[in-house]
């Protein structure tokens, strides 16, 4: 059976039928939805942890246990997740492991435009690219198998759009594999010196046999036409390239992207006259060419810069351009905005009206930056919000505590926040922290985390307090505020940054896109209180606009949330 | 046969997941080489999203780049002009005639354009321009434009009517299929 599957749902499929018994992830754009997809198999355990180093150890634990596993991140969280990646290059595996790493060339969703092949080189662990979902299926399968021929992790790059991209999929069953038995190997499994010397020399080895197969691996392919122009490409880039050339240029379609081969490269290129490599961010592969004495096109001709595709190939290589029409005025930008009722608003509206430095974090509430709120001084990755504003106030001294915020949500505090704030407690700063419990993972689309009191299946599993941590760390003011309340929550700001001790706030209220919020009517403005003083859209609510001096609110975004009302002296705004 | 382009563009949260999916499985089930690609994370929160949909015997890029769209359909007018430039020339632009501030215009930093659609159709591009908003009210709830949207499509591609009804109960949830099935002839029967 056909199936029209998006890349991360065809790589779950994959799992599923390679026999995975384990997945462990942390969700990141792109990666999500392949451990929610897998999580829909019953035969296979699936879970969200509280991070990506978190859920790498519990697919190596799993894979010395002697089951196949699987864990799934984006580029970033690879960065996390380093750390336990460049040992498991050395120990090796027991049954299968795979890492799907997630890349976001031209930042759709993302903070930076990292290359994840770097990590894949400098920890030299193997790894391969699918360009489209059915590939997804197969490369995730043969990563399993690959994993325990060649004992190691094999890494699956994907990139925004082969896994959020949907084409059609065959269909087939689950291989089940047996645990395999489990036997004290601590020369391979304990990394203290002496073993970690012998096992150096062995990962040197695999690297060598992995790039033995790859010149003949059937995941590396060529497809020769015209040999006037040749192109060696991996993943999407094989796509773009192919869509913009076709029949009129020859194909290198890498699938083994980490380690790389040299013969059928050099092959390649002795069969076209003129070689371009098209790769999408660093010049990886290009490099690798030019180090074998090869004479391609790459960064000269491509940019290091976001994303690749058709038109550019054809316009760089065939020097074609398209016709257009275009619309005859400037069309102004739509920039993500936070949600109607979204409860991170009133907070940030009274972050923005006390003038404090905010340090942030990266979650919907980083849309707390943006216009009008502005109320954001820095954002750089997941945890530093908190960690950040302690350096910045151990700089700054007194007057800065008493000026300045850490804002971070509820999953990216389990994630990273909670050592910065052990810092804040143990090397005493006054910072005041802010911790914005939606109850929920917003940003990546709804993910339950160790704070929701639901697992990724959706069934109830323990919850940590929030307020019982922060204080078990150390820190002995902690208040909770309700964001819809915006003098209350304004009132407590004030008074937590003039203690002179470590506080944090949680600001609570869920997500209002979570489906068992009850939301109330849309609220409207009667005009004849209105003067259009558009004190309300200091908010920065998408359900509110001014037409014709008058303010209108849209039926249609409106949640009732009322936090509008608090803005306007008049009463204009009513049910 | 060449491929063939459709994008759906609109702003986060009107539902183009779904509209995608009932144009690909459509596409799907005549026997096409089909790709969509959609747009997951950031943009999905009331930014300007965009999902290509493209079919063909072989398809080999998921995205449509500028002059390529063979259809472009538009749940705000606003969206429709941005997009523009991504028609192909003699394409068909189907658009709601809903229109949504973005923030640079609510905070006053920018102009929503007048007259959007007519501005269009001074370029010579094919316009049907159709109050969704309201059929789909009619319908039962404003959150079935994209499906009105699909109603008015479904007469600019050859397949019959029969397919399109396989692909909404493909795609939606049985306990919302007949408000669909009706915002779906609304659509159909539109203009
Ligand atoms: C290391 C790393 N992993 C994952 C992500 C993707 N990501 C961005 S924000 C976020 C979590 C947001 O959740 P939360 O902190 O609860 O805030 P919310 O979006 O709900 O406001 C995630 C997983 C990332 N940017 N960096």
């Amino acid at each position: 059976m056909k199936k029209l599957m998006l890349g991360n749902e065809a790589f779950a499929r994959g799992l599923y039928e390679a026999g995975c018994r384990i997945a462990s992830s942390y969700p990141g754009t792109p990666s999500t939805e392949i451990t929610e997809e897998v999580a829909k198999y019953d035969e296979v355990y699936a879970e969200w942890a509280p991070n990506e180093k978190v859920a790498m150890e519990v697919a190596l634990g799993a894979s010395i246990a002697g089951a196949r596993s699987f864990c799934a991140m984006k580029h970033v969280g690879l960065n996390v997740a380093a750390d336990p990646l460049y040992t498991a290059g050395y120990t090796g595996v027991t049954a299968g492991m795979v890492i799907a790493v997630a890349d976001d060339p031209g930042m759709h969703s993302s903070q930076n435009e990292q290359d994840s092949r770097h990590h894949a080189i400098a920890s030299k662990v193997m790894m391969i690219e699918p360009s489209d979902s059915a590939e997804c299926k197969e490369f995730a399968k043969a990563a399993f198998d690959l994993s325990e021929k060649f004992d190691t992790p094999v890494i699956v790059r994907m990139s925004t759009r082969v896994a959020h991209s949907q084409s059609a999929v065959e269909l087939c069953e689950r291989e089940e594999k047996e645990l395999i038995p489990y036997t004290k190997n601590a020369q391979k499994f304990v990394m203290m010196p002496g073993n970690a010397i012998r096992r150096h020399p062995e990962v040197e080895q695999r690297l060598v046999d992995i790039r033995e197969y790859a010149e003949t691996s059937p995941l590396n392919r060529v497809e020769y036409n015209d040999t006037k122009i040749g192109v060696i490409a991996a993943g999407i880039s094989y796509q773009y390239a192919r869509e913009a050339l076709g029949n009129k240029a020859s194909y290198l379609k890498l699938g083994i992207v980490n380690p790389l081969p040299v013969e059928i490269i050099k092959d390649f290129c002795s069969k076209c006259e003129t070689v371009y490599v098209i790769e999408q961010l660093d010049d990886i592969i290009e490099t690798h060419c030019k180090k074998i004495g090869l004479n391609v096109h790459g960064k000269d001709t491509f940019s290091l810069l976001g994303e690749i595709s058709q038109s550019i190939v054809r316009e760089k290589i065939l020097g074609e351009t398209a016709e257009f029409a275009e619309f005859p005025e400037s069309v102004p930008v739509r920039p993500p905005v936070m949600c109607a009722g979204c409860p991170h608003r009133g907070l940030f509206y009274c972050l923005s009206k006390l003038g404090v430095t905010v340090s942030g974090d990266i979650g919907c509430y980083t849309l707390g930056a943006t216009a009008p709120l502005c109320a954001m001084d820095t954002t750089i990755c997941m945890g530093a919000s908190i960690s950040g504003l302690h350096g910045f106030n151990k700089a700054r001294g007194a007057e800065s505590e008493k000026k300045s915020v850490a804002v971070i949500g509820d999953s990216t505090f389990m994630h990273s926040g909670m050592t910065g704030l052990v810092n804040i407690a143990y090397n005493a700063s006054n910072t005041t922290v802010i911790i914005l419990d939606n109850s929920i993972t917003g940003m990546t689309g709804h993910q339950q985390n160790p704070t929701t009191g639901k697992n990724l299946k959706g069934d109830p599993a323990a919850a940590v307090n929030l307020e019982e941590l922060c204080k078990a760390i150390g820190i002995k003011s902690v208040r909770v505020v309700d964001p819809y309340h915006m003098a209350e929550t304004e009132a407590v700001i004030k008074e937590e940054l003039a203690k002179d001790e470590p506080s944090v706030i949680i600001s609570r209220r869920p997500c209002a896109l979570l489906k068992y919020v009850k939301h109330n009517p849309p609220l409207r403005c009667d005009h004849d209180k209105c003067v259009g003083c558009k004190q309300c859209l200091k908010i920065g609510c998408p359900a509110i606009s001014v037409h014709d001096k008058k303010m209108t609110i849209d039926h249609t975004q409106c949640v009732g949330c009322g936090i509008c009302t608090e803005m306007c002296k008049l009463g204009a705004i009513v049910k | 046969m060449e491929t063939k382009s459709i994008m759906i563009v609109g702003v986060g949260g009107q539902g183009s997941l779904l509209a995608s999916r009932i144009i690909g499985n459509v596409l799907l089930s005549q026997g096409f080489e089909v790709k969509v690609s959609e747009v997951h994370g950031m943009s999905q929160r009331g930014g300007s999203v965009v999902t290509y949909v493209k079919y063909g015997d072989e398809v080999s890029s998921p995205v449509i780049v500028k002059g390529e769209a063979d259809i472009i359909i538009s749940f705000e007018q606003l969206e429709a002009a941005r997009w523009l430039p991504f028609l192909k020339k003699g394409g068909h632009l189907v658009t709601s005639t809903q229109k949504i501030d973005p923030m640079p215009v609510i905070n006053g930093a920018a102009v929503y354009p007048d007259d959007i659609i007519e501005k269009i159709k001074a370029q010579g591009v094919d316009v049907i321009a159709v109050d969704a908003l309201t059929l789909a009210e009619q319908a039962g709830t404003a959150k079935a434009s994209n499906v009105v949207l699909m109603g008015v499509v479904s007469k600019k591609m050859q397949f019959e009517e029969s397919v399109w009804q396989a692909a909404l109960e493909q795609c939606v949830p049985a306990k919302f299929l007949e408000l669909n099935k009706k915002a779906f002839a609304l659509g159909r029967a539109a203009e």
